[in-house]
């Protein structure tokens, strides 16, 4: 099993999310996140999948993806060579006053942004790569996790030769 | 600019109307309703033919078998609601089998959308998987460039359905329009360019087989490809199978021939594909009907598979040369790479002697039904007696199998049938399609009565509407492939099969103004099946067969073409 990031740029009307996700779904294939945004032209919109498979599968995917009409361009990042960041919002329980300190410094080590300190929680907002979320969910369990929500990733390739 | 670019005023349904006979069509399948009452009234105005249906399944059905047999887009109307998912079955059957149809459905006013109005229906959603696109116009003006673009995307690269759902008041509301001679479609690539560099490696596979073979699918009847297919294997003396599918692809009175392979195929075609060590797979999407287990069929086998559609490649089996393109286009340029090449093949080499020799065992000593109505003859009795152009349809079930094994498609696209949904109620409708796209030739359905059953009413389209056709009735009494599935897998425990003598079809076909024979003995059948094709009204010739008799060689479902099941 292999994780893949899809990056598929498809014409900005209704209803292609509809498609994309239906073809996931009637082609038997799982999607592990989607974000959708529009791109620098109004005209398209840039639906970024990352889905897990055999190489044969994902390669089966690319290609009924790219043999959708409404898809203008499917590509297969390399991960490697890729930069890919998610947004994610963790609610953490404040149990005693401590935590709250606690929590600040681990936020400021993993650059994330604290919001909406009260007494009882605490919102923390951080953008990185899966792994590095999944870190600092395990670290944030400790205090007691009461809500999170991912936006899934979204993703560039760098340029592959320097000019 | 030219005159067509003039903008005109109009209602959105005469645009509709004038979009289509800008395309050709000249005639549409369908039956009014509720929603798409603006369109009839264009209709009605209009030069465009209508052959009224008696269920939008039907519609559906025609419209396909039209389109497979003109390889343009067969057309079909269809009201909102019930009418829409009428046509479900007839899309998705379309699409299973890549032939090009365009659907437009009524749908109810652009303000009740989503309202649960009455017999409203998410078409488009429901069908969405089953279509190769689908359109919905939310004002008048767009209706003249989704339909060109959607006979455009029906008809090219691997062809498919398409729907247009067109609400109400988008039918009936004036807009100021122009008709586009051309369009494009920016995401849609239908036809990459032939792939020189891989026909020639696939070139070079095939001379280097030992017991090479060729497969050819319904992608070869679908681009035409019959006399480039030819010349191929005459030139290297490769013996061809084809898929179900791809009956009809090569002549199977041709002394390369071996028929189609698969869950019903010929002894000789399964024994000697499970032989090769090379196949050219040529328009075909390696169906698990045709090749058994995908692990059991690759094991020991080199595959060269050309297909149109990008996906295909690597989908069910792994290739070892992948060639995308029109297979017509890459078998052109393959043929030619042979010629430059000088390759001439003898047929005096081991691979050849032992194909003719396994193909003439099989030829003299299959065992068939021993009584004088088996399937086998009555079906070499049509073939004897029906003119070699004639086209033939199926419908779904053991009478769909026995036709292909007994019937030999002599004639390059003259047999066609739903292969990949399996949809019983195909043949007839689909005939009466056929029938419209070429109506100076006969057209027969070969069917069975639990399939007829389905879609028996197109009998009124047929007469009303003049457009005759023969249903070859091989009647078992019985919903004979599952029974015989009962027999084999289920320990005979026969469960809902059974359809009691219901109805007297002599009886039926003669209460809608058909002609109802039946045929008992093989002189009533040659009788019958003359005077069908003497006749100018809809002939139904009942056949009463033995229900016991079972389709074989058989494949058991999850096994491999090796593992055939012959009869003892």
């Amino acid at each position: 099993m292999v994780w893949a990031i899809l990056s598929i740029k498809v014409e900005n009307k209704p209803g292609i999310l509809f498609k994309v996700t239906h073809l996931f779904r009637s082609r038997n294939f799982n999607i592990d996140s989607i974000s959708v945004g529009v791109t620098e032209d109004k005209k398209y919109s840039r639906m970024t999948i990352t889905t897990f498979g055999d190489e044969k599968q994902i390669t089966q995917i690319v290609k009924q993806l790219d043999k959708m009409i409404d898809t203008i361009e499917v590509h297969r990042l390399d991960v490697n060579n890729s930069v890919y960041r998610e947004l994610v919002m963790f609610k953490i329980k404040v149990t005693k006053p401590e935590d709250s300190m606690e929590i600040n410094k681990l936020a400021s080590a993993y650059s994330a942004k604290i919001h909406d300190a009260k007494k009882e929680s605490i919102i923390v907002e951080m953008t990185a790569t899966p792994h590095q979320i999944s870190a600092f969910e395990e670290l944030a369990k400790k205090f007691g996790l009461i809500e999170m929500a991912r936006t899934g990733i979204t993703a560039l390739e760098r340029e592959k030769h320097e000019h | 600019m030219s005159d067509n670019n003039k903008m005109e005023s109009m209602i959105g349904a005469a645009a509709l109307m004038k979009s289509l006979e800008k395309e050709g069509v000249k005639e549409v399948f369908g039956l009014p309703g509720g929603a798409n009452l603006p369109m009839y009234d264009e209709l009605g105005k209009s030069n465009i033919r209508h052959i009224l249906v008696r269920h939008e399944q039907s519609a559906a059905h025609m419209a396909d078998g039209f389109g497979r047999v003109s390889r343009k887009p067969g057309v079909c109307f269809a009201t909102s609601g019930p009418g829409a998912t009428n046509l479900l079955t007839g899309i998705a059957t379309a699409q299973a089998d890549s032939a090009p149809m365009v659907a437009v459905t009524g749908q109810v006013p652009v303000a009740m959308i989503g309202r649960d109005a009455f017999q409203e229906s998410d078409i488009i959603g429901m069908a969405n998987p089953a279509l190769k696109y689908s359109y919905q116009p939310r004002t008048p003006e767009e209706i003249p460039i989704m339909v060109k673009q959607g006979f455009y995307i029906a008809e090219t690269g691997r062809p498919g359905p398409v729907l247009l759902d067109i609400p109400k008041d988008v039918q009936q509301n004036e807009g100021k329009f122009t008709f586009p001679d051309e369009v494009r479609v920016p995401g849609y690539h239908p036809w990459a360019d032939p792939d020189i560099t891989n026909t020639a490696r696939a070139v070079e596979l095939l001379l280097s087989a030992q017991k090479p073979i060729i497969l050819a699918g319904g992608g070869v009847i679908i681009s035409s490809a019959f006399a480039e297919l030819q010349s191929i294997a005459e030139l290297l003396m490769i013996p061809v199978v084809t898929t179900f599918k791809g009956k009809g692809s090569f002549p199977e009175n041709h002394p390369l021939s071996l028929g189609p392979i698969g869950m019903h195929g010929h002894a000789e075609a399964n024994k000697l594909m499970t032989e090769a060590d090379c196949v050219l797979a040529i328009g075909t999407r390696f169906s698990d009907r045709s090749v058994g287990t995908f692990a059991e069929f690759e094991k020991n086998l080199k595959i060269i598979h050309m297909d149109v559609d990008p996906a295909e490649i690597g989908k069910n089996q792994t290739t070892s040369v992948a060639v995308v393109g029109d297979v017509r286009a890459s078998l052109r340029i393959f043929g030619k790479m042979l010629m430059d090449k000088a390759v001439r093949t003898s047929d005096d080499n081991p691979w050849l002697k032992h194909v003719k020799e396994v193909k003439q065992y099989w030829r003299e000593n299959l065992k068939l039904h021993p009584g004088e109505m088996g399937a086998a003859k009555i079906l070499r009795k049509l073939r004897e007696l029906l003119p070699k152009e004639s086209i033939v349809t199926t419908e779904v079930g053991q009478h769909q199998m026995w036709a292909s094994l007994f019937f030999d498609a002599i004639h390059p696209g003259t047999f066609f049938s739903s292969t990949g949904l399996g949809t019983m109620g195909w043949g007839f409708p689909a005939a009466i399609g056929a029938k419209t796209a070429r109506p100076n030739v006969p057209v027969v359905d070969i069917a069975g009565d639990g399939s007829f059953n389905m879609t028996e009413n197109s009998l009124a389209t047929s007469v009303l509407e003049d457009l005759p056709v023969i249903v070859f009735l091989i009647n078992n009494n019985s919903l004979g492939m599952v029974a015989q599935w009962q027999r084999t897998f289920y320990n005979r425990r026969m469960v809902g099969v059974d359809l009691k003598k219901c109805p007297d079809y002599v009886k039926l076909a003669e209460s809608y103004g058909a002609q109802g024979l039946r045929a008992q003995s093989m002189d009533e059948l040659s009788n019958a099946i003359k005077t069908a094709l003497k006749s100018d009204i809809a002939t139904v010739i009942d056949i009463p067969i033995d229900p016991e008799e079972d389709v074989l060689p058989f494949v058991a479902p999850g096994t491999g073409l090796k593992d055939m099941i012959l009869p003892s």
